[in-house]
């Protein structure tokens, strides 16, 4: 955050004397002392205890993108717009580069590197409703699941909003419901209270997700022309605050929908909105099995988030393993045993093949229409990949996916242009997609528990004993299934082992390794009682020496201001 | 919201409405396909409640012309991929509402940046050069700082200010909607003029005023304003245009007298 304010983020900063914040829906004063004035100010936000979220005003992403896009031209760093990496050159243990088709041109470029990195978001639009941008299509994750080399980790640890505006699927923010919006059902009564007393509408993410779709279930959602709906209002927040506060909401409902949030009630389903899993990579960055394939942000299973995500963390971990990963990367760059003599064969090879599907494609007699495939997959991962997931739905999805992906290697082009080419660029996408809505299918379908976003309807609770373990998926050839493994976690190594989270149930079997460890952490931090944090944190969980050796020191803040010896 | 209320939402959104047909007169030309030429074609389609461009554009293209070209990334009016002449002015496409135009649309690209192809034209090569030109990044005072230590304070009010103007999504359209760019092909717009402003207030740059002189200070800048301000009327985000550009040129009128 420090070197985004210092390259030009506009982070807002903590004014000195009392302000009015609201927590849950109570008005409340807070007093930040004199010291603070002007340091970049944290926020609550998405359901965290300590208020930890940097900001700015109600634009962070984007002027965190903005910042970094200016550096990028202060620095040269040229950006080739209009480009998009179709597949990766290996030679099944190590990447090279990857094969880029010029989405003006059509024309197929080879870049060749020492290593390569994949930061091309989620997978959010293999669901037909989604919060996400029309370029998430996961194309990225996607190359480096074709390797057959390269594994993807957790890929049905799918994460769902709430408060996606109906149908569009267009996000409107938590803060709504934290700032005291209410959930209302086809009868205009609030629901959320029958099922959670305690938090209400402030419950996390996927309980507040489970708990409309449940409450739909009962018959209590409201009909429209596309499907069922509930109500978000926050006409009780009055138009000062929403005009002001809520800006970007009240935009939303008058450009989207045409209603007004002072007067009316937001129509809201959830929707999906963040894909936790990814090309796994280890603390590096790097793909533990594909050498020189590094990945980071949401395209990555760096193992930041698990099988939830709180709000906030992901453009934070955007920022942060930019620094973190790619300090790695010139690390790996630099080092002399990462010299390569490309093997300009396989390089020529890869352009070939894949200059030949697209070839296929255009002068191919094939009868299937992508996008017809297309809405059918985002059909099945929306009605039954989604938020309940029951073992015949999962086994039906995956079912119907093969079946899809099989006619998907058979499509035919209306226009057959090599250049610009949006029907082309529809085929060639579907057919990677629906091997990442396979992955999250078949997965979900394998793993008969509940754990985080993931819910099964069958399987409700969680099952540390046999689950505690990451998925990883690879893909074969021209299978139609993924082939998936199982990584278990270390208990012995963990700071927090597996208890109950502090939401949904205290349902769930323990792993027999969690009393020991348990007991083990409790025990250190009794020895350890009175000294510094640093100290109980090195005992628990050391991860220090992981870093890369610049960002290795501590941090001053500001009640630990650095001596001037320590600042040395 | 009345019980009533509850009530006429709920029917309103069940009952089956007469929707309009609607008709899109829509520009097309592929550049990079040396047998087309610039035509205008029109495409049907019937309205459906809540109908955006965004939207419309989809069922052309997939149920009628997998040909189309344009541009959506976020659909959501913060990305600043979509602008295009609707009904010749500049604006979003994602965030316009079928039920706001009449039932005959006309569609085209936005004039000034280059095209790419029916809708979608290359803003991005053109507020790159343009951000090259004015150094539009953060000079920053003073040698790298210690990320270890706490940052440099600042003003939370002047943070505020700078947010303002950093919230344009470089969509292009004050730069297709402007006069002196139909002219001028090196101006910088009321994008460029804004982001030398944004710079200009933001204390942790060290320019000066006859820095951005050099940059701006003359007609392919703030000089070939011609104070017609469409910028200001189109701008999506609603960014003060006008205010801004009135500012830099009182700045660099006050250089442009001692020089
Ligand atoms: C509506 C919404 C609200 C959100 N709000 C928050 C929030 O408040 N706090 C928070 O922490 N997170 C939030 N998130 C999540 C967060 O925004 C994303 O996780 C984050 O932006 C992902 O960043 P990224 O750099 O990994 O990927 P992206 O920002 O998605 O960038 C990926 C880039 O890769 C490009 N690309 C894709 N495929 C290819 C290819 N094959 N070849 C070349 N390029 C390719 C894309 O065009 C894109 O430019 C939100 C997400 C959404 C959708």
């Amino acid at each position: 955050m420090r070197e985004l304010a210092a390259w030009g983020v506009p982070w807002s900063r903590i004014q000195q004397g009392d302000r009015e914040v609201i927590i849950n829906s109570q008005k409340v004063t807070i007093t930040e002392r004199a010291e603070a004035q002007g340091l970049v100010a944290q926020r609550d936000f998405g359901g965290t205890k300590k208020w930890r979220t940097c900001y700015v005003s109600d634009g962070t992403g984007h002027a965190m993108l903005q910042t970094v896009s200016d550096q990028a031209i202060g620095a040269s760093i040229p950006v080739h717009e209009r480009t998009e990496a179709i597949a990766l050159i290996h030679d099944g243990s190590r990447c090279y580069g990857a094969i880029v088709r010029n989405l003006i041109t059509g024309e197929l470029v080879a870049y060749v590197a020492k290593a390569t990195a994949i930061a091309t978001g989620g997978a959010g639009r293999i669901y037909r409703v989604t919060t996400n941008a029309v370029i998430c299509e996961g194309i990225g994750t996607a190359i480096a699941l074709e390797t057959g080399v390269a594994t993807l980790g957790n890929m049905e640890a799918v994460q769902f909003h709430p408060t996606g505006i109906f149908p569009a699927g267009i996000l409107v923010t938590e803060g709504c419901r934290g700032d005291g919006g209410l959930l209302r059902d086809v009868d205009g009564h609030r629901f959320m209270p029958d099922y959670e007393p305690e938090k209400k509408e402030l419950a996390s993410r996927d309980v507040v997700s489970r708990r409309m779709e449940e409450h739909i279930g009962k018959g209590k959602g409201v009909q429209s022309r596309f499907g069922e709906h509930l109500w978000l209002d926050i006409t009780l927040l009055g138009e000062r605050h929403i005009k002001h506060n809520l800006r970007e909401v009240y935009e939303i409902c008058q450009h989207f929908m045409g209603v007004d949030p002072v007067k009316d009630w937001i129509p809201v389903r959830p929707a999906q909105h963040y894909t936790m899993g990814g090309v796994r990579t280890d603390h590096t960055g790097e793909s533990a099995t594909l050498k020189g394939l590094f990945a980071a942000g949401e395209a990555a299973c760096w193992d930041m988030h698990g099988f939830n995500r709180l709000g906030g963390n992901s453009v934070a971990e955007t920022v942060v393993a930019g620094m973190i990963v790619g300090e790695f990367i010139a690390d790996y760059c630099d080092r002399p045993e990462n010299e390569v003599d490309v093997p300009m064969g396989l390089v020529h090879g890869f352009l070939r093949t894949e200059q030949a599907k697209i070839d296929a494609l255009i002068n191919g007699r094939g009868s299937e229409s992508g996008d017809a495939i297309r809405q059918r997959m985002q059909e099945i991962m929306t009605s039954k990949v989604g938020i309940f997931r029951r073992g015949e739905d999962l086994a039906s999805a995956v079912e119907e996916l093969q079946q899809l992906l099989v006619k998907s290697r058979n499509i035919g082009l209306r226009y057959k242009v090599r250049g610009a080419n949006p029907e082309l660029v529809t085929a060639y996408r579907v057919q990677k997609m629906l091997k990442l809505a396979l992955c999250v299918a078949y997965g979900a379908h394998t793993r008969t528990e509940s754990r985080g976003a993931h819910f099964r309807q069958d399987f409700p609770r969680r099952n540390d004993a046999e689950w505690l373990k990451r998925t990883l998926a690879t893909w074969k050839g021209d299978d139609t299934l993924p082939t998936l493994a199982y990584e278990p976690l270390d208990i012995g190594r963990m700071e927090l082992p597996p208890g109950w989270r502090g939401y949904g149930a205290k349902d769930y079997i323990d792993h027999p390794d969690t009393p020991k460890r348990a007991a083990e952490v409790e025990a250190l931090k009794q020895q350890l009682a009175g000294q510094s944090r640093f100290a109980v944190q090195e005992a628990l969980l050391p991860y220090a020496a992981k870093l890369p050796k610049s960002l290795q020191g501590r941090n001053e803040r500001i009640d630990e201001m650095f001596t001037n010896e320590a600042a040395k | 919201m009345t019980d009533t209320a509850v009530q006429a939402a709920h029917t309103a959104d069940a009952a089956p409405v007469a929707h309009r047909r609607l008709r899109f007169n829509i520009l097309r030309y592929n550049p990079q396909d040396t047998g087309s030429v610039p035509r205008m074609q029109t495409y049907e389609l019937e309205e459906a409640d809540g109908m955006t461009l965004f939207i419309a554009l989809n069922e052309i293209k997939e149920k009628q012309d997998p040909s189309l070209q344009y541009d959506f990334v976020c659909r959501a009016g913060i990305c600043g991929s979509c602008g295009m002449l609707i009904n010749g002015r500049p604006t979003l496409a994602c965030r316009t509402l079928t039920k706001n135009l009449d039932a005959e649309i006309t569609l085209a690209p936005l004039p000034f940046f280059e095209l790419i192809g029916d809708l979608s034209v290359d803003t991005g090569k053109w507020m790159r050069g343009m951000s090259e030109r004015l150094e539009g990044w953060l000079h920053a005072k003073g040698p790298e700082p210690d990320l270890r230590r706490l940052e440099e304070r600042m003003d939370p009010a002047v943070a505020d200010q700078v947010y303002e103007l950093d919230r344009c999504i470089e969509c292009g359209c004050c730069v297709a909607g402007c006069g002196t760019a139909r002219m001028r092909e090196d101006f910088v717009g009321a994008v460029g003029l804004n982001r030398v402003a944004r710079f200009k207030i933001d204390p942790r740059d060290r320019r000066s005023d006859e820095d951005y002189y050099e940059v701006i200070g003359d007609d392919d800048g703030v000089f070939g304003c011609m104070s017609m301000l469409a910028c200001h009327d189109v701008c999506p985000k609603n960014l003060p245009l006008a205010t801004q550009i009135a500012f830099m040129r009182r700045k660099m009128v006050a250089i442009g007298w001692k020089k």
